[in-house]
């Protein structure tokens, strides 16, 4: 992922660039100029200038504001915010859950502002895995036909078994949810939506729900999934001390982001600690 | 309004539709059961009321001829109380406007008007005067059936002789609260009616002055109807006296008799189901609730509510419910009651027929549903008394699944993944998934009973007048003939065919049993009246012995090969011992059949003959008819098409209406059983299914999901509740395995088509109204939420 500009050393002068919608500079702007020629990694995803507001009642929340932001091939993202900081709104626009109020999203060459129901549907099903805080996995469905009911409608999926496999659950295959441990269980939801080889892989606090042990184990397996298999993955998280494991940093606070950091070097799931 | 009371108002709108549904399958079962024991209770009442009023008879007797000196005789008898005797004839009538001849039945009645058994109730017009002796008083529904008034005339052949009569009232009796001539099923009362005349003016037609051939009585209080009976039987035995017969061998008071057991059984059973489908319901709602408020109920009790408010709490929302059904249900059951009545009206007929509506008529729907209501919400609050707080602050445990029958044989591995969760899902709660197929399928066993009373009044119908009623008309003398009158008969203008029948009234006897019968001699080529089987083959005749419809043999406790006493209630009453030489099986009334001339020389007669069947060329019928109703000899003539229309029209118009009501309660059954469970499969099973759309499954594929498990459980239903019908329907045919006729286990395709296509609509239908919440479900949230 990346938001312009993408140095961690100037990115506190480009908040006020990328957040204020007065102040923002069109592309020819000398900092986004910079910005696009700096990184060679394709875009493949292009949020730019995104406003949300939630009507709840008759009050107006302003979700997001003015925020432009694009994720990049292969990366490992962190949004991290405090809760009502609006990083699961940004991630619900991404995963064609929502549409902004304004801007334009893009997904490739496709626009998820203005699609309808039916091609967002069509949107997450061919391109994007989700990861629920509390797994959502299907109580009546063993661990493998939870994984097997994603690929029956993917068009070039993986084995279900091979990807229990990969998540360290070769041995589960033919337990029920409710047989499983938390950790357990949110393997096969991550199981179940690399399954079909998404483009991207959407983690709302997975380890949220889970114990520190527990957390790091599935902290290891997205981390090993975006090696393994170059899946974009964008975790959100109010646990700062995931962020050490990404490629880029996003905080957010108040529907803005606040800071976007480049990691040096990433950081082994083993090697973090909260 | 306490908190817990605004809590309750809040979740019985939030949860409207499902209460809704609970509430309309309520007011339907409080709706039938009011319906049914309005008309019960008011047809009941109509009928003490008037056979006390008008002082109904007890004991009724026929006989040839007695001398009016009898009737003291009678009086005297022990047991009896009052006695009135009667002149009564049956005559062709020839009736302004109607093309064929009727049949009346005259009836002597005092010149003078005074209290008598069997009184009349004077609708219009006036009584009788002595000094006219061609003035009658003519029923109620025959004249209403012909449009006859007051000062109407219309004739009738007395004795031989053609006379004008002219009406100057019209009258009611409660010896024909039902008027059907003997042998009839359904009224024709455009061609069946009776006619009150003076007893000097009948006895004087009749040379019967100073005698009678018709008595009834009423019983002293304790006497013994039947002691009464073998006496009178006795006394008038040498008068050519019929055997006497007590009320409930009366025609219009056993149809009337039959009619109030069918209704009362229909009170009981089918409210009964509809309060069981209601209690399954409310059970499956609240158990549902008290699930989705497992924290608010923990809370309540960490604040201090004690078990008993809370349990309360939630009895309430059940009782609420109920009544929600039980108002609209109590008022649309009195407006189907007031319906009932009116109809009722038409085939049974009282000088007024108000709908009664005792206090037990909505005392016993409220309670019987609120009791529903109690059974229905005990599960839950037990479930409520039983959660201690604690336990109740964290969320249920998630949906248990194990590996089951379908996982260990491997089948699973056949079935895609949407079958496995709908069998899984079906598998955890059987007796739910049980108590749904039997709900809906009870509701098409309702369908099928109610399709199935109009394929068998059809089939009964069919095989009468297409099978073994063949003559478009059969004329009936007033006293047997010589054969010789069959030639003038076939002389007839448009008459085709002619085939003569004897018919002999007799009394079988077989040891203690005994039935009071016409023996009916049928040559053995005949072509006009076929006997048949319950297979419908045709029955031959046997050239010597007794054929007996199998009710008849039946009554009697006979087999083939048994022998039987046949006295004869004519002539010279022989006695005779005849064999039963074989069985038919008619659906209406019963019958005893003999080769003509077998019976001829049992009675050692000369070929002598009581009627004949005729087939007709309707180009010549209105010729013929209006002949018939000048012939003296004709005592009475029966046209089959006219029969056929009435009862066709009596069909349509009483069992159709009903049929159509039964369906669409039934409809009810369905859309509230589904509605619910696929209410409930939502709430229990939003998350999943918007996670599943969060994964990218369309609107469509969750719906299948969510449908699946309503749409397995219905098709389940729809096999089951067939064979539930079947079983309903072969349970009512003894029930109605009555001498006046019997129900044939027969259906129609439709009968089974018809309630499955009915189930599928009502289901698809309440399936929708949830399939639109598959659009609102909140695809966000579900990433956020705790199952």
């Amino acid at each position: 992922m990346r938001v312009t500009p993408v140095s961690p050393a100037r990115s506190t002068c480009v908040l006020a660039l990328i957040t204020d919608r007065g102040m923002f500079m069109p592309p020819d702007h000398e900092h986004s100029t910079e910005d696009f020629s700096h990184d060679s990694t394709e875009s493949v995803f292009h949020v730019h200038r995104v406003n949300k507001i939630y009507r709840m009642g008759e009050v107006e929340v302003h979700a997001l504001r003015n925020v432009t932001v694009d994720l990049l091939q292969g990366e490992f993202a962190v949004l991290l915010g405090t809760s009502g900081s609006g990083k699961s709104t940004l991630l619900n626009i991404l995963g064609g859950l929502d549409r902004p109020t304004s801007g334009e999203v893009y997904y490739r060459d496709h626009d998820l502002t203005r699609a309808d129901d039916e091609s967002l549907t069509r949107f997450r099903r061919e391109h994007v895995g989700f990861v629920f805080q509390f797994y959502n996995l299907i109580p009546s469905l063993t661990a493998l036909e939870n994984v097997a009911l994603v690929t029956e409608i993917a068009e070039n999926p993986l084995d279900p078994a091979q990807t229990l496999e990969l998540v360290g659950l070769g041995g589960r295959h033919d337990h029920f949810p409710s047989q499983l441990s938390g950790g357990e269980q949110q393997r096969v939801a991550i199981a179940r939506a690399v399954a079909k080889r998404p483009d991207v892989l959407l983690c709302d606090e997975p380890t949220g729900a889970l114990d520190y042990a527990t957390g790091k184990l599935v902290l290891e397996v997205l981390e090993r999934v975006n090696r393994e298999l170059g899946t974009i993955t964008a975790v959100i998280t109010h646990n700062a001390a995931i962020a050490g494991m990404a490629d880029r940093v996003i905080r957010i606070s108040s529907g803005a982001i606040v800071e976007v950091r480049q990691n040096e070097a990433r950081l082994a799931p083993s090697e973090i600690a909260w | 309004m306490t908190p817990l009371a605004k809590m309750l108002w809040r979740d019985l709108w939030h949860l409207r539709g499902q209460v809704l549904a609970v509430a309309l399958v309520v007011a339907s079962g409080v709706a039938a059961q009011v319906t049914m024991r309005s008309a019960y209770i008011s047809l009941q009442a109509a009928q003490t009321n008037y056979y006390s009023g008008y002082r109904f008879a007890d004991v009724f007797a026929h006989l040839k001829r007695a001398p009016e000196s009898l009737a003291g005789e009678i009086r005297a008898l022990p047991g009896v109380a009052q006695v009135r005797t009667r002149v009564v004839a049956d005559v062709t009538l020839d009736v302004p406007g109607l093309a064929e001849p009727a049949s009346g039945r005259l009836v002597s009645i005092p010149e003078h008007q005074a209290n008598m058994l069997n009184d009349l109730f004077l609708r219009r017009g006036r009584y009788i005067e002595a000094s006219h002796p061609d003035e009658v008083l003519v029923s109620e529904v025959f004249a209403q059936a012909n449009k006859l008034d007051v000062g109407d005339r219309l004739g009738a052949i007395l004795n031989g002789r053609w006379r004008e009569l002219t009406v100057v009232g019209i009258a009611l009796s409660p010896e024909y609260i039902y008027e059907v001539g003997q042998g009839m099923l359904f009224p024709d009362n455009k061609r069946f009616g009776v006619l009150w005349m003076g007893r000097e003016a009948l006895a004087s037609a009749y040379s019967m002055q100073g005698a009678f051939n018709d008595v009834s009585l009423t019983l002293a209080k304790g006497a013994d109807e039947a002691e009464v009976i073998t006496r009178l039987d006795q006394l008038l035995l040498r008068y050519g006296g019929l055997s006497a017969y007590g009320r409930k061998d009366q025609l219009s008071n056993r149809f009337l008799s039959d009619e109030l057991g069918e209704i009362e059984i229909s009170a009981t059973y089918i409210p009964a189901i509809f309060l069981g489908v209601a209690i399954f319901l409310i059970y499956i709602v609240l158990s549902r609730l008290v699930v989705m408020q497992r924290m608010q109920i923990a809370l309540l009790k960490a604040f201090g509510y004690s078990n008993a408010i809370i349990g309360l709490h939630y009895l309430k929302f059940a009782v609420l419910t109920v009544l929600a059904g039980l108002l609209p249900g109590l008022l649309f059951g009195l407006y189907l009651g007031e319906k009932t009545n009116n109809l009722y009206a038409e085939y049974f007929h009282f000088p007024q027929m108000p709908l009664v509506i005792s206090p037990g008529v909505i005392f016993w729907p409220v309670l019987v549903s609120l009791v529903a209501a109690c059974a229905g919400a005990i599960g839950a609050v037990r479930r409520v008394t039983a959660l201690q707080p604690a336990e109740a602050m964290r969320p249920e445990a998630p949906a248990l699944f194990r590996s089951g029958i379908m996982e260990r044989s491997g089948i699973a591995r056949w079935l895609p993944t949407s079958v496995r969760m709908i069998v899984r899902n079906l598998a955890r709660k059987p007796w739910k998934a049980l108590l749904s197929v039997l709900g809906i399928g009870v509701a098409v066993g309702i369908m099928m009973v109610a399709r199935f009373l109009l394929d068998a009044v059809d089939h009964m119908m069919d095989v009468q007048f297409n099978l073994v009623q063949r003559d478009d008309v059969t004329v009936l003398f007033h006293d047997p003939r010589a054969a010789s009158a069959a030639y003038e008969i076939r002389q007839l203008p448009g008459v085709l065919r002619a085939e003569p029948f004897r018919a002999v009234p007799v009394r079988l006897r077989h040891q203690y049993r005994s039935k009071q019968i016409e023996v009916t001699g049928l040559s053995p080529d005949s072509q006009l009246r076929q006997i048949v089987d319950s297979r419908l083959h045709t029955v031959e005749v046997p050239p010597d012995g007794l054929l007996l419809t199998k009710k008849l043999a039946q009554i009697l406790g006979v087999m083939t090969g048994d022998t039987v006493t046949l006295e004869v209630l004519e002539g010279a009453r022989q006695v005779r011992e005849v064999t039963v030489a074989g069985l038919s099986d008619e659906f209406i009334g019963i019958g005893a059949y003999m080769n003509a001339q077998a019976l001829a020389r049992l009675l050692r007669e000369d070929n002598l003959i009581s009627g004949a069947y005729l087939s007709v060329d309707p180009a010549h019928a209105d010729q013929l008819y209006a002949l018939l109703k000048r012939m003296p000899a004709v005592g009475g003539v029966a046209i089959r098409s006219a029969l056929m229309r009435s009862v066709r029209d009596i069909v349509d118009r009483a069992f159709t209406t009903v049929s159509m009501i039964e369906m669409l309660f039934a409809a009810i059954i369905v859309g509230g059983v589904v509605y619910n469970s696929v209410r409930i499969a939502l709430s229990e099973r939003g998350n999943e299914l918007a996670s599943l759309r969060v994964l990218g499954f369309t609107q469509r594929e969750v719906l299948v999901l969510l449908l699946g498990e309503q749409a397995a459980l219905t098709l389940c239903a729809i096999p089951v509740g067939l064979a539930l019908g079947y079983g309903m329907c072969a349970l009512l045919v003894p029930a109605f395995d009555r001498e006046l006729f019997r129900l044939p286990l027969v259906f129609s395709q439709m009968t089974f088509i018809y309630p499955a296509i009915a189930t599928l609509i009502s289901a698809i239908l309440s399936a929708l109204l949830v399939a639109r919440r598959i659009r609102q479900l909140d695809l966000i949230a579900v990433l956020k939420t705790r199952e």
